[in-house]
């Protein structure tokens, strides 16, 4: 199935997607209402993910997190999330930054490729596979396909006793 | 102004003797053909119903000429194209290296220096000097692109992954304009370039100008402009020498004043048009890879300023 293209987003529609109902102390958090109306694009439609996974390389977050896997930054692929694994919560981590040398994007992207961005990165972590995925690198695999759901491959989800900071999830 | 009928070069010479004398050769036999049927059907016409018995081994005679002379044009053609194309490319060593460098959907030329500090790049329009050849060395970011001045060369691909090598020469000054010729995306009819041809004195003035930082703006607009570009996502993806902007996802805006158009070829460098891209590029350009930036009107009219003092 082909996926609507949105390649305009707009300023309206921008504006609103930059309300991230958050928790106190940032953790988890809520989506705004604009996302849901227009269908969650930015975690199903394979358009969004792509160009997030064209951003994730484009900004230079493999220096810190590498493939997916982590390096100087936190590793996606382990399925762990310091601030649970909703997408507002990913999105503001981008956006605003997090102690520990993850700087805020704010200035660096649009909030929509902020989304974007967000979504992709929130595949690369899954538990459960999506429908949506990116296309594959042309060089050497690295790790678990976008739509294989990579961290329920590589780790166990359970018993791991949930982070005491972590929030309820929304 | 782009035409392959309009040869100025040798390689393109080449090419047009070939595709004209493909199609002179092709009218001529498409014409003998045609008075070949209509004299038969008035044969036919005039004497109804009689076979002679010795028009048998005549048609054998005139059947077998006729097989012989096709495998002799296509040969004939066949060895000129090979000809004709295999000059081309000819990996000779040429004076001038430049990097062409594709992507969607503009062209990045890249003037590599053995020190560094002199080199430097541009977008969308290729400066050479006349009666130089050139080594282009293609390479792509994304998709397969193709590199096409129909009035100086053939036509070659960039392919990821691959460098391939083009000598492109101009014996006359003017200006070419170039097409990527290999569909590569949505945008793929708005990817024109601009080769300009200009003697030495110019070539070398142009070059020490592009090789210059960017001006620092006088006018109050443009240094409010310049403040707006670096505190907003412009100054991530392009890149201004001289000052703190430094990506290089977007083409370099150093010199953007100098070009003549932006958006490869979509829209005149005016400072009308400047403020439209700037606004929305993805009405103007549906699908190209710089977002729409919430700016307020102010803003914008600053940005342009900033973008026009930029020569």
């Amino acid at each position: 199935m082909r996926e609507a293209r949105q390649y305009r987003t707009d300023p309206p529609v921008a504006s609103a997607l930059e309300i991230l109902r958050m928790m106190p102390g940032g953790f988890n958090g809520t989506p705004p209402e604009v996302y849901f109306a227009l269908g969650k694009p930015f975690a199903q439609n394979a358009y969004d993910l792509s160009q997030g996974k064209r951003l994730y390389s484009w900004f230079g977050c493999s220096s810190c997190h590498g493939d997916g896997r982590g390096a100087a930054g936190p590793s996606f692929l382990d399925g762990w999330w310091f601030y649970g694994p909703g997408i507002a919560s990913i999105a503001a981590s981008i956006r605003d930054g997090r102690p520990h040398g993850m700087p805020a994007f704010r200035d660096k992207m649009t909030i929509d490729q902020i989304w974007q961005l967000a979504g992709y990165i929130q595949t690369i972590g899954a538990y459960s596979a999506k429908m949506g995925a990116p296309s594959r690198n042309d060089d050497k695999q690295t790790r678990p396909a976008e739509n294989r759901a990579p961290a329920s491959i590589l780790f166990h989800e359970g018993p791991v006793a949930p982070n005491p900071q972590q929030g309820p999830m929304p | 102004m782009q035409s392959v009928l309009n040869a100025q070069a040798e390689p393109a010479l080449h090419l047009k003797y070939l595709i004209v004398g493909t199609v002179v050769l092709c009218a001529i036999i498409w014409i003998m053909v045609m008075i070949v049927l209509a004299w038969s059907l008035l044969r036919a016409y005039r004497s109804p119903g009689e076979a002679a018995p010795e028009t048998e081994r005549r048609m054998g005679r005139v059947v077998l000429s006729a097989a012989a002379a096709t495998v002799f044009v296509i040969t004939g053609l066949t060895i000129a194209s090979f000809y004709a194309t295999g000059s081309l490319g000819r990996p000779e060593s040429a004076p001038v290296t430049i990097k062409v460098r594709a992507q969607q959907w503009w062209w990045q030329f890249i003037y590599d220096e053995p020190d560094p500090a002199k080199a430097f790049q541009t977008a969308n329009e290729l400066h050479i000097p006349v009666g130089t050849d050139i080594r282009l060395e293609l390479e792509a970011a994304d998709v397969i692109h193709s590199f096409w001045v129909p009035s100086l060369t053939g036509k070659r691909d960039l392919i990821p992954g691959r460098r391939n090598v083009l000598i492109l020469r101009a014996d006359r000054p003017g200006i070419y304009r170039g097409q990527c010729a290999e569909f590569c995306g949505l945008q793929h009819s708005h990817m024109a370039l601009f080769v300009i041809a200009e003697d030495n004195a110019s070539f070398d003035r142009w070059a020490a100008d592009q090789r210059s930082e960017a001006r620092t703006p006088s006018d109050g607009e443009a240094v409010a402009g310049k403040a707006v570009f670096m505190a907003k996502p412009c100054a991530a993806c392009h890149s201004i020498r001289g000052t703190e902007a430094s990506g290089t996802t977007g083409p370099d805006l150093t010199h953007i004043a100098s070009r003549q158009t932006i958006a490869a070829g979509l829209l005149d460098n005016t400072r009308g048009a400047l403020a439209a891209w700037i606004a929305d590029p993805q009405t103007l350009k549906p699908g190209n890879n710089m977002p729409m930036v919430p700016l307020s009107s102010n803003e914008l009219r600053q940005i342009t300023a900033y973008m026009d003092s930029l020569r």
